[in-house]
């Protein structure tokens, strides 16, 4: 598995299934199409029956259920008692008073090794953790090269305080993560109880529980924390559960009649043939508390986010970006060192070096402990050195010379946007709710289709029909344009190794520069308009599927491609004849983990002018309506799951 | 094997759940600051408009500077602000805009929460044009005339409806009603932040084009971008009681201050010296432009302010 800066988790498990089930050849095809044609059938014939018994026309007032009145009144509850009552004395309050002490003491830790300290810390333990050698060496460049610039760029304090809550939030996710994973990797019944949760869990976007958590823990760390910690928890079980289920059978086999019991085998078999899957998950979970660090900081969990949030109010891109570039470095700092350190996992430490295992670690722990002695308080101010200047001049620039863009939005608007919207609300709702059906069903099997209507239809009944249908318009749109681009990008990046090397970088920065930074280029480009919360919707899901895409065709077994080629196809015959076709497994998960990331980004569209759910999402939020908040937001995470099921080819057929 | 398996996953959950338990043994503090990285100090909750930043960043200079207490700002929306604000998270709103629901609740039932008395400044909320376009067309400042020129606000947001753009979900309107119920030609487009708000009014100001906004006063943006205010009929007191009949111009609102109630009584000098801060529109302004006009830093700002403005602050300082 590549080293990528990616919310791929389930690239695992469905790349897996997807190419198992290929093998399956042409009987698969057969059953296919015999079902594509049922299915056109039974869905033609429904067709017709709705259109004579429901009509047309949008979702039923009489089918709805408000839930917003006891939602607000479950909020004026929590308000009133959460000083006196138990349930928050004895429990809640220990939770959140924990939170808060394990992320200053953290702080004050970090604060207290001084700059020196913290760099030497940093890199030594990169280097270490990448396994010493070259790989060693590299991680240890890489570690010193971001701290050295958060440092220079003046954001110091604010990317301590950040990587506090980053050590406090990934050591408890790790941890739920590797327990939840655990029990689902032994148990089959705890498996099949948790895969819907992991994959709602998954498809929700944070925004949607940041509310409850703001209700009941108040503003400040614990909110921030907890919601991080559920945000960057499911990577880890599932990476975890993956790694114990797929242990070498033979190897288990023998570590069982060497006579070990059910707990040996578990420390000494299982979870070492499971530490590189565990690691990745590690990786994953990293990347996704990172991601939740400016959306933490609407809660008040100060740190970077903050910084860049508060830039926003003046509107000040060079500031933002100021603060937003530390989060790309600590992100690719951080999945740089865990990536080799997976990668490392099991390779022996170079023969006839006396630097391994605890000797290495105790070198390492010796010169921090020497840094820190050197006692270097905060990094120094004439160290710095400020580049919003230029970047406020440079973005300017860019605005005031792509002029083109203003045009685009509105063609992209009125041809495309509002025809799709229109078209959408149009349709009458039961003809939506079998077109759902029929799409899961054909995609996936029954059960995925009865999920998908379900969701669909729980849209219907919360009342929020013609909203939802609006951001799925936008959502299709955001969607075909990230996969057309994405799909061209990974073609090109599969066929010239070096464009990938070079391109790389900048879909780090894509997918972990927080969305925010880029609001107010986007919006000085494309106005307040929904087509602006499309471009950052692209531009967030872009680079996982450029990176699915590529890979999937990298591993397109290469004698098929030489087969063709000495056939003498042309390489357009190739591409379109061979790669694509035997990629077609990693194209459908491209195509799923755009539909799930477009998503996640639909709130932060809500901000630049996507309005509908997005909107009423941060409304709740920051007004505290509770009721509207969470319709909105278990509206979204309905969509996800509908576009999820649609979208997730599953081999499991029921038995 | 299959009963091991179980056995050995429900010891899993029982431990974990003992865990749990564990941290549950007695009553937590409930007054506990929320906040990592800070010790005893002042908390003050530092709302996303740039006036409202002026205010905390010259109230922290003198307080730091003058008074010797250590300042915490947190930035949160304003209704989690009157939230943290009851629970003691933070000790004082400086700028409120006007939260009737929550003044009820803290203030009159819940008693955590106490009036500080008038900001100074006014503020007022209306809906806007562009002196550019106001110059041209004089007669479009009455809204009885908006319609006419709905057509020029158009866009491919508002369809065949002219746009009346819209901020922060944080901020009060009544628009989609007033529009109703005066039977405008018009749609709102809700922008979703103040940021692309401001972006997009630039925006519409460099080109010279013709915009419909919601808009306030005070803003530091009004010292770049002139614009004028549209009449609307004329607000009434009650008239905006009905949220869905209010067909009414925005009230002024003089700007309130809040604080904690343990902290207003035992607050000290900080909580003396924040009752006593009072400064007036035009100063207010001078910061926030200094902040988001010229870039400086908030902390810059403020100690500018605060040496050319003596004789202003030194009146707020508690009496000894």
């Amino acid at each position: 598995m590549s080293a990528t800066v990616t919310t791929v988790s389930k690239a695992g498990t469905a790349a897996g299934d997807a190419r198992t089930e290929d093998s399956g050849g042409l009987r698969e095809a057969v059953r296919r199409r015999r079902k594509l044609l049922t299915g056109g059938g039974v869905l033609a014939a429904l067709l017709v029956l709705g259109a004579v018994l429901l009509g047309g026309g949008g979702w039923p007032a009489g089918l709805t259920a408000d839930i917003s009145g006891p939602l607000d009144a479950a909020n004026d509850w929590v308000v009133d008692n959460r000083d006196t009552h138990p349930l928050f004395l004895y429990f809640l309050l220990h939770l959140s008073n924990t939170a808060t002490d394990a992320v200053d003491a953290v702080y004050q830790g970090l604060d207290a090794l001084g700059w020196l300290g913290v760099t030497v810390a940093a890199v030594l333990v990169a280097w270490r953790a990448a396994g010493l050698g070259r790989r060693g060496l590299r991680a240890a460049v890489t570690a010193l090269g971001a701290f050295a610039v958060c440092g220079v760029l003046g954001m110091w304090d604010a990317t301590l305080l950040t990587i506090a809550l980053m050590v406090v939030s990934v050591a408890v996710a790790a941890l739920l993560g590797a327990l939840i994973g655990l029990a689902a990797g032994l148990s089959d019944r705890v498996d099949r109880a948790l895969r819907p949760v992991l994959d709602t869990m998954q498809v929700m976007p944070a925004f949607a529980y940041l509310l409850p958590f703001v209700l009941v823990f108040g503003t400040g760390t614990p909110a921030a924390l907890f919601c991080t910690v559920i945000y960057a928890a499911p990577p880890m079980a599932r990476l975890t559960a993956l790694g114990l289920r797929g242990a070498d059978p033979a190897a288990l086999e023998a570590s069982a009649s060497l006579g070990a019991s059910g707990l040996q085998r578990l420390w000494t078999a299982r979870l070492p043939l499971a530490r590189k899957q565990m690691l990745l998950g590690l990786n994953q979970t990293i990347m996704m508390a990172l991601s939740m660090v400016v959306i933490a900081a609407l809660v008040g969990a100060g740190g970077l986010g903050e910084e860049v949030y508060s830039a926003l109010s003046t509107t000040d891109v060079g500031k933002a970006f100021t603060a937003g570039l530390p989060i790309v470095l600590i992100a690719v700092w951080l999945d740089r060192t865990t990536a080799a350190a997976g990668n490392g996992a099991g390779v022996p430490a170079p023969a006839g070096s006396w630097l391994h295992g605890g000797r290495a670690w105790a070198l390492v722990a010796a010169a921090v402990a020497a840094a820190a002695a050197v006692r270097t308080a905060t990094w120094p101010e004439a160290w710095t050195y400020d580049i919003s200047t230029p970047v406020n001049k440079a973005q300017e620039w860019i605005t005031a010379n792509l002029t083109f863009t203003e045009v685009w939005a509105r063609e992209f608007t009125l041809w495309v946007l509002n025809p799709l919207r229109d078209v959408l609300v149009w349709l009458p709702w039961w003809s939506v709710l079998l077109l759902v059906a029929a799409v899961a069903w054909l995609v996936g099997n029954w059960v995925s289709a009865v999920t998908a209507t379900a969701a669909m239809a729980a849209i219907g009944v919360l009342g929020v029909w013609a909203k939802s249908l609006d951001t799925l318009s936008q959502v299709l749109a955001a969607l075909v344009l990230t996969l057309v681009l994405g799909f061209l990008a990974g073609v090109l990046c599969a066929r010239a190794g070096r464009l990938e090397r070079w391109v790389r970088p900048l879909l780090d920065a894509m997918q972990t520069m927080p969305q925010f930074v880029y609001l107010i280029p986007v919006v000085a480009l494309f106005g307040a308009t929904r087509t602006s919360a499309i471009v950052a919707a692209v531009v967030y899901a872009l680079p996982a599927v450029v990176r699915i895409t590529t890979q999937g065709l990298r591993e397109v077994d290469p004698a098929a491609v030489e087969a063709s080629r000495s056939l003498g196809a042309s390489t357009r015959q190739q591409l379109f004849g061979v790669q694509l076709p035997l990629a077609r497994p990693a194209l459908q998960l491209a195509v799923n983990q755009g539909v799930v990331l477009v998503l996640a980004v639909v709130v932060v569209g809500g901000l630049v002018g996507g309005g509908a759910l997005g909107y009423d999402v941060i409304k709740g939020l920051s007004r505290g309506e509770m009721g509207l908040g969470m319709t909105a937001g278990i509206a979204i995470v309905c969509l996800g799951l509908v576009l999820d099921r649609v979208t997730q080819r599953t081999s499991r057929t029921p038995r | 094997m299959r009963t091991v398996r179980t056995f050995r996953t429900a010891v899993a959950v029982a431990g974990a759940l003992g865990v749990l338990s564990l941290t549950a043994c007695g009553a937590a503090e409930t007054g506990k600051s929320n906040e990592a990285g800070g010790d005893k100090t002042v908390k003050l909750t530092v709302p996303s408009w740039v006036g409202a930043q002026a205010n905390v960043a010259v109230a922290k200079h003198i307080l730091e500077k003058e008074l010797g207490y250590k300042v915490k700002t947190q930035q949160m929306g304003e209704v989690l602000a009157w939230d943290a604000l009851s629970k003691g998270d933070i000790d004082g709103i400086l700028e409120d805009w006007g939260h009737p629901k929550e003044e009820k609740q803290y203030v009159e039932t819940k008693k955590t929460v106490v009036k500080g008395g008038d900001l100074g400044v006014t503020g007022h909320i209306g809906w806007y044009v562009p002196k550019y376009f106001a110059d041209k067309h004089p007669d479009v400042t009455d809204w009885k005339n908006l319609n006419k020129y709905a057509e020029e606000f158009r866009t491919a947001e508002s369809g065949d409806k002219g746009e009346l753009l819209e901020g922060s979900p944080d901020y009060v309107t009544n628009d989609d009603a007033i529009i109703a119920n005066l039977k405008l030609n018009l749609k709102t487009n809700y922008a979703g932040s103040e940021a692309a708000q401001i972006t997009a009014i630039k925006k519409y100001a460099k080109e010279k084009k013709p915009f419909l906004t919601y808009w306030w006063t005070p803003q530091w943006l009004n010292a770049q971008v002139d614009m004028v205010e549209i009449k609307l009929p004329e607000y009434k007191e009650g008239c905006d009681a009905d949220p869905k009949k209010v067909a009414c111009a925005y009230p002024h609102t003089p700007l309130q201050k809040f604080f904690n109630a343990d902290f207003a009584k035992e607050g000290g000098e900080a909580a003396e010296f924040l009752k006593n801060f009072k400064w007036t529109t035009e100063q207010q302004n001078e910061v926030a432009l200094m902040i988001a006009g010229e870039k400086m830093s908030p902390e810059a700002a403020a100690e500018k302010w605060v040496k050319e403005n003596e004789a202003t602050w030194k009146a707020w300082l508690p009496k000894k």
